[in-house]
């Protein structure tokens, strides 16, 4: 039994706990994470499960991250590398495919196959997306304003926050007509959304992808098209919109800005749950671990979703009711599966041409937004869906570190998977039998894909609760839905990273600007820590 | 020429790409709407020469086209558009500029009348959701013909001689703006007086299978007559010299615009001849009326440019410094012996006769000489030869 003092704790070592130590570290705090696994990277680690294989286990993309945070953390200097996605695709039943690529004039004619009409509209879509990515863009480092708060802060806030819809300026201030358009778009299904532009079934489901992908929503479900837009406001290098792979998988991410904090003084410690939050006088002063020792700090911050912190590890004694009431309301349900499979050879597709760069990036089977519709219908009665959305990649194509010399890795998302089952709970068998049927349904699209699986890591949102610790395994933790959106999220009144607590700080995804591997929530969160502190750091993001 | 989709050819070949192959020593490719055509065959010098000494010849099949076929056809074209359509007459030609409803320009193109049920546009951009979301309400079917129909401009002071040569009968009388069906050297083609050079010069259509004769036939006289394939980069110089833009290198069209402090209307690009707000109600209408009573903050305006250094992306100043705008296209015009550009200014300075100033960033083996040159506010069509508009044409 040890104790020790630090000025900042921070449980949970996701990339956002992360992401706030490094920059509290780098104002000259004495900071340590506490991470209840033996490695750190929460959801955004990559592992070694099958010999010779990198899984990238959880989260498998990259495009949120603020350029900003790489920038600050130096990212780069600690091993982190994105590529580029070459394309994406959707497989069809009829033996076709619809791709995407980056060349633009191959992206309109592929398009063209399908209808005409929508491949001059695809461009329109793109500049109306764009609009309101601009718009979004600066709101993701601001904290919240609270609209009901009279303090300078909170009004200057507000004033900045309705800059950027209302000043039609050059800083990217839109008119009165992208005003409504914003509010529809925040609004929207995905369906209603894209029927606006589009006439092909395909084009509609591959787009409409994007705004189920994690959510308990389906695409008819209004608020769906704003996570579309959630998954378009990323960029690689200036590309908004693009996505790529972190070279080693998104542990890549997490180890790159552990060595970031490590190099900054920060402490990690890792497979050290945490079993209590010392609270007194409504003020927190520390934490005891599960091995008995005691970390005292001024501040501490959790990674830990909102759910989790307020109903598992603070005491209830110690909250206000409403507070408590809130946080038990807040919807945060998990609705997605995981495989990564580890492949003897490269899957041939029945459509997609060996070499086309569209089979390199995202893979959809997805033959309709009906199709979706109904995928979500089977997880409303509480069934794994019949015909699941999958949105998968082969990373392994682009990045050499992640398989054996001739091997492969790949990663398949599924979209629905309910986190209770109607029918009595998972089990194991249970859980085996949910990841047959994904790979059945992927065996359909492929002539060699059964016979070269090797191994297969099937994880429904239980094992994703279990092991990561996200409540219900719902990956952005909390839905990302109007209501729980800016001055809303996670829970109105505590929308700035502070909590009723004093002195105890949030900084996970169920925080302003929510889910993806963005950085954002932690950046924001160190920053209004080093105001309470009274300290000032100089760097591009804060 | 072959079409079909793979990820190894992004880029569609026009049915004249055998020839154009051929002609393009510098396998110098630019991409216009999906199709590779040459930027730059030998040399633009030549290129730009023979389109005002001679001919030269454009591969301009990426153009876009679109049939407006229906009984409402004039009328559809009428609402679409800034002009009054509605007496366009069999064979007869009109250029057409498009706003949206804040009375921003889309794009400019032309419209072709073959009889009152039945008009073609063709213009630079993509245009098929505008043209259909206009088409609602209208008995019209809207029909994106770019692909089936080739096309050749064939532009310069010889081009009228060339084509009567091959027996193109009565092509002298052909009008400006004005069009018929021709036999070429065995092919049946359609031959309108238009283009894009500012001087005397045609544009041929044709189905595909007819492309290799009609662009041979062309060069048929070379001996006699040098005509050269001509490539953008020399297009682009006689497009300016021509005063005529472009969407989305002088504007942004309003579809495709980010920004909405980037849309212009027609007023501000000096296209308000083109608005005819006495006819009946138009796309844009209602604003541009609002609009046209209000002074312009800025407007597209043509520059003379002391010296001889091209003022290329260029910033313009007031005399006291103050910026007023930028350039968006800038030349040496071989044929003008001028320094030519378009630029946006203010209200201060739209006058033709005002004076700005343009800070010129000339690059000099690896040194930038920053030059500050005078320029004078002129009209942005600099060249306008007398053939041009002579009927008949010269032979």
């Amino acid at each position: 039994m040890s104790k020790s003092i630090y000025d900042v704790a921070i449980i949970g070592g996701g990339h956002n706990g992360l992401t706030t130590a490094c920059y509290l570290a780098k104002a000259g705090l004495k900071v340590v994470v506490i991470e209840k696994q033996s490695y750190v990277g929460g959801a955004a680690v990559s592992r070694e499960i099958h010999p010779g294989w990198t899984y990238s286990n959880c989260s498998y993309v990259c495009s949120l991250l603020r350029p900003e945070i790489f920038r600050d953390l130096e990212l780069s200097k600690y091993g982190l590398q994105i590529i580029p996605y070459e394309g994406s695709a959707s497989m069809l039943d009829d033996g076709r495919y619809y791709a995407h690529y980056n060349d633009h004039d191959l992206t309109y004619r592929s398009i063209a196959q399908f209808s005409k009409k929508d491949a001059e509209a695809y461009d329109r879509f793109g500049k109306d997306v764009m609009r309101q990515c601009k718009i979004i863009k600066p709101l993701l480092k601001m904290t919240p304003p609270d609209p009901t708060s009279f303090a300078p802060k909170d009004i200057m806030g507000l004033f900045d926050f309705a800059k950027f819809f209302a000043a039609k300026d050059e800083l990217g201030g839109l008119g009165e007509k992208e005003i409504y358009d914003t509010i529809r778009f925040w609004t929207m299904s995905v369906r209603d959304y894209l029927e606006e532009y589009f006439e092909s079934d395909i084009v509609k489901a591959h787009l409409a992808g994007s705004a189920i992908i994690g959510t308990a929503l389906g695409p008819y479900s209004p608020g769906s098209a704003y996570v579309l837009l959630h998954h378009y406001m990323g960029e690689v290098d200036g590309t908004v919109g693009a996505w790529g792979y972190s070279r080693g998988g998104m542990g890549s991410i997490t180890k790159a800005m552990a060595a970031s904090l490590e190099a900054s003084g920060g402490e990690i410690k890792a497979g050290s749950p945490v079993n209590e939050i010392l609270i007194k006088n409504n003020k927190t002063y520390g934490m005891v671990l599960e091995n008995g020792d005691e970390i005292y700090a001024n501040k501490i911050v959790s990674n830990l979703d909102v759910k989790r912190t307020f109903l598992k590890v603070v005491e209830k004694k110690e909250l206000p009711e409403d507070f408590y009431n809130a946080v038990k309301k807040f919807k945060i349900r998990g609705s997605s599966g995981k495989l990564n499979i580890a492949l003897d050879d490269l899957p041939i597709w029945k459509s997609i041409p060996e070499g086309d760069p569209a089979g390199t990036g995202d893979l959809h089977i997805t033959q309709s937004i009906e199709e979706m519709e109904g995928a979500y219908d089977d997880w409303k009665d509480g069934r794994w869906s019949s015909l699941p959305y999958v949105d998968m990649c082969i990373p392994s194509i682009n990045d050499p570190t992640m398989a054996p010399q001739g091997k492969h890795y790949m990663s398949v998302f599924v979209q629905y998977v309910p986190y209770n089952l109607a029918d009595g709970g998972w089990t194991e068998e249970k859980r085996l039998e949910f990841g047959k049927h994904v790979m059945s349904r992927i065996g359909n699209y492929s002539t060699n894909f059964n016979d070269i699986i090797n191994h297969a890591e099937i994880r429904t949102p239980k094992e994703l609760e279990q092991e990561v610790g996200l409540t219900e395994g719902n990956i952005f933790q909390g839905e990302l839905t109007m209501d729980q959106l800016m001055f809303n999220r996670p829970i109105p009144g505590y929308a700035q990273y502070k909590t009723p607590i004093k002195n105890l700080y949030m900084c996970g995804s169920s925080t302003h600007p929510g889910g993806g591997v963005m950085g954002a929530p932690g950046a924001n969160a160190a920053r209004e820590i080093l105001i309470d502190l009274k300290k000032q750091i100089n760097t591009h993001y804060i | 020429m072959d079409n079909t989709l793979s990820f190894t050819k992004p880029l569609l070949e026009t049915p004249f790409h055998k020839r154009t192959f051929e002609a393009c020593y510098n396998n110098d490719w630019y991409r216009w709407a999906g199709y590779k055509i040459a930027r730059e065959y030998s040399n633009t010098e030549l290129e730009y020469t023979s389109m005002r000494n001679t001919a030269g010849v454009l591969d301009i099949t990426p153009m876009h086209k679109y049939d407006i076929k229906g009984k409402d056809a004039i009328k559809f074209v009428d609402k679409l558009v800034t002009r009054d359509v509605t007496q366009i007459k069999p064979n007869q030609v009109m250029y057409i500029i498009w706003c949206n409803e804040d009375g921003n320009v889309i794009d400019d193109g032309t419209v072709f009348c073959f009889d009152k049920n039945h008009l073609r546009i063709f213009c630079a951009e993509r245009n098929l959701n505008w043209f259909s979301d206009t088409a609602i309400g209208f008995e019209v079917a809207v029909k994106d013909v770019s692909d089936s129909i080739a096309a050749l401009a064939f532009q310069g002071p010889l081009s009228c001689k060339i084509l009567h040569l091959l027996n193109v009968k009565n092509i002298e009388n052909l009008k400006p703006f004005f069009f018929d069906n021709f036999d070429l050297n065995g092919s049946k083609v359609t031959i309108s007086r238009t283009g894009f050079s500012g001087d005397l010069g045609y544009e041929i259509w044709c189905n595909p299978e007819e492309a290799i004769n009609v662009w041979d036939s062309l060069f048929k006289f070379n001996r006699d007559y040098k005509i050269l394939p001509a490539g953008m980069n020399a297009l682009e110089m006689v497009r300016i010299e021509a005063g005529f833009i472009q969407p989305n290198a002088d504007f942004m069209s309003a579809e495709q615009a980010l920004r909405p402090n980037r849309m212009r209307t027609p007023f501000e690009l000096g296209m308000g001849w083109l608005v005819d707000l006495n006819k009946n109600y138009f796309t844009g209408k209602r604003i541009l009326n609002d609009l046209k009573k209000k002074p312009l903050t800025k407007k597209l305006i043509g520059l003379d440019i002391q010296g001889d250094k091209p003022a290329i992306g260029s910033v313009l100043y007031d005399k006291n410094r103050k910026e007023i705008g930028i350039v968006t296209a800038g030349m040496w015009s071989p044929s003008l012996k001028s320094n030519i550009a378009f630029g946006y200014v203010d209200n201060d300075h739209l006058k033709i006769g005002s004076k700005v100033f343009a800070e010129i960033y000339h690059p000099e083996e690896l040194e930038y000489k920053k030059i500050w040159a005078e320029c004078l506010v002129v009209k942005k069509q600099f060249f306008n030869p007398q053939r041009r508009h002579k009927v008949p044409a010269d032979i």
